[in-house]
């Protein structure tokens, strides 16, 4: 691939477009026919599902989950109430893609929403918004409106007995609800705690009903894999992650912002489109996929390519598609020191692994960060986070022990340097 | 309403808010928009005192119990008073790679208090944020929860400051 080739554009295309985020300029330009197609032909529940899994789209939030197969897990002939649940909770640090899409294209992601509620018998749909966006989860809610006033929302759409309404509902400062349960509790109206699994949310999820969440930019790409057929999306990307991509480009670089890549682009050409590393600085590291993922040296990371399968293989996680770069001007030991402050910092609290873990990991990064490291740190901080890893309802535990062990593994020596020396390296 | 202090009693208009976030959810779940109705409660009172939170619960059906427990959990909900004007600068590692930590002390210098404090005056109250998910347009504060300010510099932080009464 070539950066002169024009690429392909699912769910940025209208960010270019006077008015981005208006029903006229979406309808304009072919929007809500995927929707009016498969309620008014009464297109099979089980044929868009087989075009989701021809499509090979993973779930964008971070954990990259066939989408088609998290689909066909719905009872769908289940005769009660059943919810479609759109994750927009972003607030994995560097991540800020589905931002851009609810602000410049909120109606893509609308006509997904409705076109899962139509193949999974769901006739209420909650779109759950980041708190700290709210300006953003007006632009949604003026959305919905027209939506509504344009029938694309509501009672017998298009003339037929299909029903469907969609709400938004917003956090208010809390990570943990990015995890899919603990995002259920909060649409409850209750603390934000993930639950145990199973029971998934498929079968007992909001309410208790079968539910199915999903990230913003995997329903927004729902409408153009309906339009253009599964195959087409694949095609975007490589075999088993297809279509592009969004990546958040944050940190050291010329021109941070949300890129729209095919899956499969090397990196090179990722940082290429966001610039280049600042000031003409050398790269240092990244952390491929939000800040949860496992930091990678730049040696590595300008071998790999922008795929989930890639960045596994090279020992860490393409997870939201969110890309901090560091240039040589980076302490390793502040930078895991800020890190470990927000785990700590956001953990529910419910798992005393987590609860208790993430506040002594901070607490020994801080201080070697602070010239009081012991010797026999490093071993304690790898001893504590696989203590965490594993041993907790959700994730979160997880997320706070990789960073951790990763920049031990890949920076140890900037680590031992602050021990022994009691000053920064860099 | 069990709390017959007036001073408590939230605006028609507010109220009215409420009572659309009520109908976002089943008729049996109300307690579903208590996230809508302390967030609009707290945008009428300035903060949430425990009897605000009561009313709130009252009002929705709830125990007040319940509605306290959300209100301490989510960070963006003050349950002690601050500042007419809040700040919060995120200061994690995007932002901070961005140059966070210098606005820190610039916001802690140029204001004379530190995180989660408040000018003798009423005026500012300073707070620590985590992460806003708009990494890219680094770095950001947020004026009282709602109004977000993205690519800060000392001198914009300062004309933010000055426009700010």
């Amino acid at each position: 691939m070539s950066l002169l080739k024009p690429t392909p554009q699912v769910c940025s295309w209208t960010q270019a477009l006077d008015h981005s985020a208006s029903l006229a300029t979406y309808v304009a330009n072919g929007g809500y026919q995927a929707l009016r197609r498969v309620v008014t032909e009464q297109v099979s529940g089980d044929a868009i599902i087989a075009e989701l899994k021809t499509s090979a789209l993973r779930g964008r939030g971070g954990a990259g989950f066939p989408t088609g197969l998290k689909w066909s897990f719905m009872p769908r002939a289940f005769p009660g109430d059943k919810y479609i649940v759109c994750n927009s909770d972003e607030g994995e640090p560097g991540t800020f893609k589905d931002r851009d899409i609810l602000r410049h294209n909120p109606h893509q992601l609308i006509e997904g929403m409705a076109i899962a509620g139509y193949v999974l018998g769901a006739r209420v749909g909650y779109n759950y918004i980041h708190g700290e966006i709210f300006e953003i989860y007006d632009i949604f809610e003026r959305a919905l409106k027209e939506a509504r006033e344009a029938g694309y929302l509501g009672d017998n759409l298009f003339g037929t007995d299909f029903c469907f309404q969609l709400h938004a509902h917003h956090g208010y400062g809390a990570y943990i609800c990015g995890e899919e349960t603990a995002l259920l509790e909060s649409i409850e109206g209750k603390k934000g705690q993930p639950r145990f699994k199973p029971p998934f949310p498929a079968s007992f999820g909001l309410y208790g009903k079968p539910t199915t969440i999903n990230n913003t930019e995997t329903l927004a790409s729902v409408p153009w894999i309906v339009q253009h057929g599964g195959q087409a999306f694949l095609e975007l990307g490589k075999p088993n992650n297809g279509g592009p991509k969004l990546f958040s480009v944050s940190g050291h670089v010329n021109k941070p912002g949300n890129y729209e890549v095919p899956l499969g682009t090397p990196f090179a050409e990722l940082l290429e489109l966001a610039g280049g590393v600042r000031n003409g600085h050398k790269l240092k590291a990244v952390i491929p996929g939000g800040s949860s993922a496992p930091v990678l040296p730049a040696e590595v990371m300008m071998d790999c390519t922008m795929d989930f399968d890639c960045i596994a293989k090279a020992g860490s996680m393409l997870g939201s598609g969110a890309v901090i770069v560091m240039d040589e001007t980076v302490c390793m030991v502040r930078a895991l020191e800020r890190l470990s402050y927000f785990y700590f910092e956001e953990s529910c609290g419910q798992c005393t692994p987590c609860r208790e873990g993430t506040g002594w990991m901070y607490r020994v990064i801080h201080r070697i960060e602070h010239g009081q490291g012991r010797p026999e740190d490093m071993e304690l901080l790898n001893s504590v986070a696989g203590r965490i890893g594993g041993h907790t309802i959700c994730a979160l535990g997880d997320a706070a022990a990789m960073p951790v062990q990763s920049f031990l593994k890949h920076f140890g020596r900037e680590f031992e340097y602050h021990i022994e020396q009691k000053r920064c390296m860099v | 309403m069990a709390n017959p202090d007036s001073s408590l009693r939230l605006s028609a208009e507010s109220l009215a808010l409420i009572d659309v976030e009520v109908a976002k959810y089943p008729p049996d779940q109300k307690q579903s928009a208590v996230m809508g109705a302390l967030r609009i409660a707290q945008t009428e009172k300035g903060w949430l005192k425990p009897d605000l939170i009561e009313y709130v619960a009252d009002y929705l059906g709830m125990p007040a119990i319940a509605a306290y427990e959300v209100a301490t959990f989510y960070n963006m909900y003050d349950t002690q008073s601050v500042g007419r004007h809040k700040i919060t600068l995120c200061t994690n590692l995007p932002c901070t790679l961005m140059g966070a930590g210098e606005l820190a002390e610039h916001l802690k210098n140029k204001l004379g208090i530190g995180f989660g404090e408040t000018t003798e005056d009423g005026r500012f109250t300073l707070k620590e944020g985590e992460c806003m998910g708009a990494c890219g347009d680094a770095p950001m504060c947020l004026h009282n929860n709602h109004k977000m300010h993205t690519h800060l510099t000392p001198e914009k932080v300062d004309e933010l400051l000055d426009k700010l009464k």
